[in-house]
């Protein structure tokens, strides 16, 4: 990844720190100061799902010409999606304890959210009983492309089928139902590119690892041999 | 060919036979302990339990005997299915066998609660179109399912953890319509679900041709 691109994420990821926990915000009843949570939880979930996107995106590449490379970057950009999705779960969490009372409610957005890491924690559990390694690929990159469809009737269709207490419900999820005025674009874009590069980054450092590691495992068997 | 597949699935099901005696079983296994259980009470069973119980013993029969599709087949057919037959025809023959055996599983429990315990369905038609649309649902992801986790190692644990949360989607939208035929509202209430089910099942089987090729191939 280039360097300015890494200068760019961590100097985006602390002024969304600073100005997120300083600069004003509008107020409204319940929420108070608790709307900061915005810059945290919700670019999560945006960097949640580019990240399966583009580990979608290698899975499909996989298929057409297979190669371990884009295997790794898959399961590299899989992993890194299920820690953001696992973020913005604990983000969502500790706002819903002081918004709503409760760390988990019977809502369709959060029992989506939850099963969607289910799904993708499933995809390593499938990774994790084939030992084949070509076979290993190949039916991971299926369960992806599988699981990425059926993620999206359940993230973004069903939850706005129905009512719920979720910020954003009973229409557009989260963007018109906050008063995102000027003052809380200004901090909220930058969070949402901020995090994506940041998840963009630790995808990319996995890979290398992912790549190291199988370099050493021929070196051995190279040696052993 | 497809025909000729869908035929050859049916006289190996009647040869071996293990799959129906063994759902059959199961199901009418959970029907009876329920019917214990609520005769005991001497109280009409409430609707929502209905309900939860009707797709609890219609999920487990159906995980079960769909997983017997691909993993308990031996290896000299799958070889022999790759030498005949491309593998759309394979999985779309699969997925067909495979929904008139979750219909066949869906009413005859059905039948059996109605037996055995209440029956608070008021709108069968419409109920026995929900049965179709869900059935088809589970069999298309279930199948490819089945064929990912037949390859792998623990492939009945395998399966349980991957087909979970696809089946979710499915089975949300089956007891939501299941609740609105139960209550009594007119049917026009259920049609949201009922749609939705055919998209989700649309895009399922869209699914399942396109990427079993790719499993299929070693």
């Amino acid at each position: 990844m280039k360097t300015w691109l890494k200068i760019v994420a961590v100097v985006l990821v602390v002024y969304v720190h600073i100005a997120g926990l300083l600069l004003a915000v509008p107020r409204l009843n319940i929420l108070n100061e608790t709307i900061r949570n915005l810059y945290f939880h919700v670019p999560m979930w945006f960097g949640m799902t580019a990240l399966y996107a583009i580990s979608l995106y290698h899975s499909i590449l996989y298929l057409r010409t297979p190669t371990l490379e884009r295997d790794h970057k898959a399961s590299a950009f899989a992993t890194t999606g299920i820690v953001f999705g696992l973020l913005g779960l604990g983000t969502g969490m500790l706002w819903a304890k002081f918004a709503w009372g409760a760390f988990w409610t019977g809502d369709p957005k959060l029992n989506g959210a939850a099963i969607t890491t289910l799904v993708y924690v499933a995809y390593f559990v499938l990774r994790g009983s084939v030992d084949n390694q070509e076979q290993r690929s190949r039916l991971s990159a299926v369960y992806n492309i599988f699981a990425f469809a059926a993620m999206i009737p359940l993230i973004f269709i069903l939850p706005r089928l129905s009512p719920s207490l979720h910020p954003g419900s009973g229409g557009n999820p989260g963007f018109n139902t906050y008063d995102l005025d000027s003052k809380m674009r200004m901090v909220f874009y930058p969070a949402v590119i901020g995090w994506f590069l940041v998840g963009y980054w630790i995808s990319t450092l996995r890979i290398r690892i992912l790549a190291v590691e199988e370099k050493m495992a021929e070196l051995d068997y190279a040696k052993h041999a | 060919m497809l025909l000729s597949l869908i035929r050859t699935e049916f006289t190996l099901e009647l040869r071996r036979r293990s799959v129906v005696s063994g759902i059959g079983l199961y199901l009418f296994a959970i029907i009876f302990i329920c019917y214990l259980t609520f005769s005991l009470r001497r109280g009409s069973i409430n609707e929502a339990t209905w309900s939860a119980l009707f797709w609890l013993a219609i999920l487990f029969s159906v995980i079960n005997s769909v997983a017997k599709s691909f993993i308990g087949e031996k290896r000299g057919l799958s070889i022999y299915y790759y030498s005949v037959a491309s593998g759309q025809h394979v999985i779309l023959a699969k997925i067909i066998y495979n929904t008139l055996l979750c219909l066949v599983l869906s009413v005859v429990g059905f039948i059996l609660f109605s037996l055995f315990i209440s029956n608070p369905v008021q709108d069968i038609p419409l109920f026995l179109l929900t049965l179709f649309l869900t059935s088809i649902g589970f069999s298309a992801s279930l199948s490819l399912i089945s064929a990912i986790a037949a390859k792998a190692n623990n492939s009945n644990v395998l399966m349980a953890v991957l087909s979970f949360p696809v089946l979710i989607a499915v089975l949300l939208m089956a007891i939501r319509a299941t609740k609105n035929i139960v209550d009594g509202l007119e049917r026009s209430t259920s049609y949201d679900e009922l749609t939705n089910l055919l998209a989700i099942n649309c895009i399922l089987t869209a699914l399942a041709y396109i990427l079993f090729p790719y499993i299929w191939r070693s």
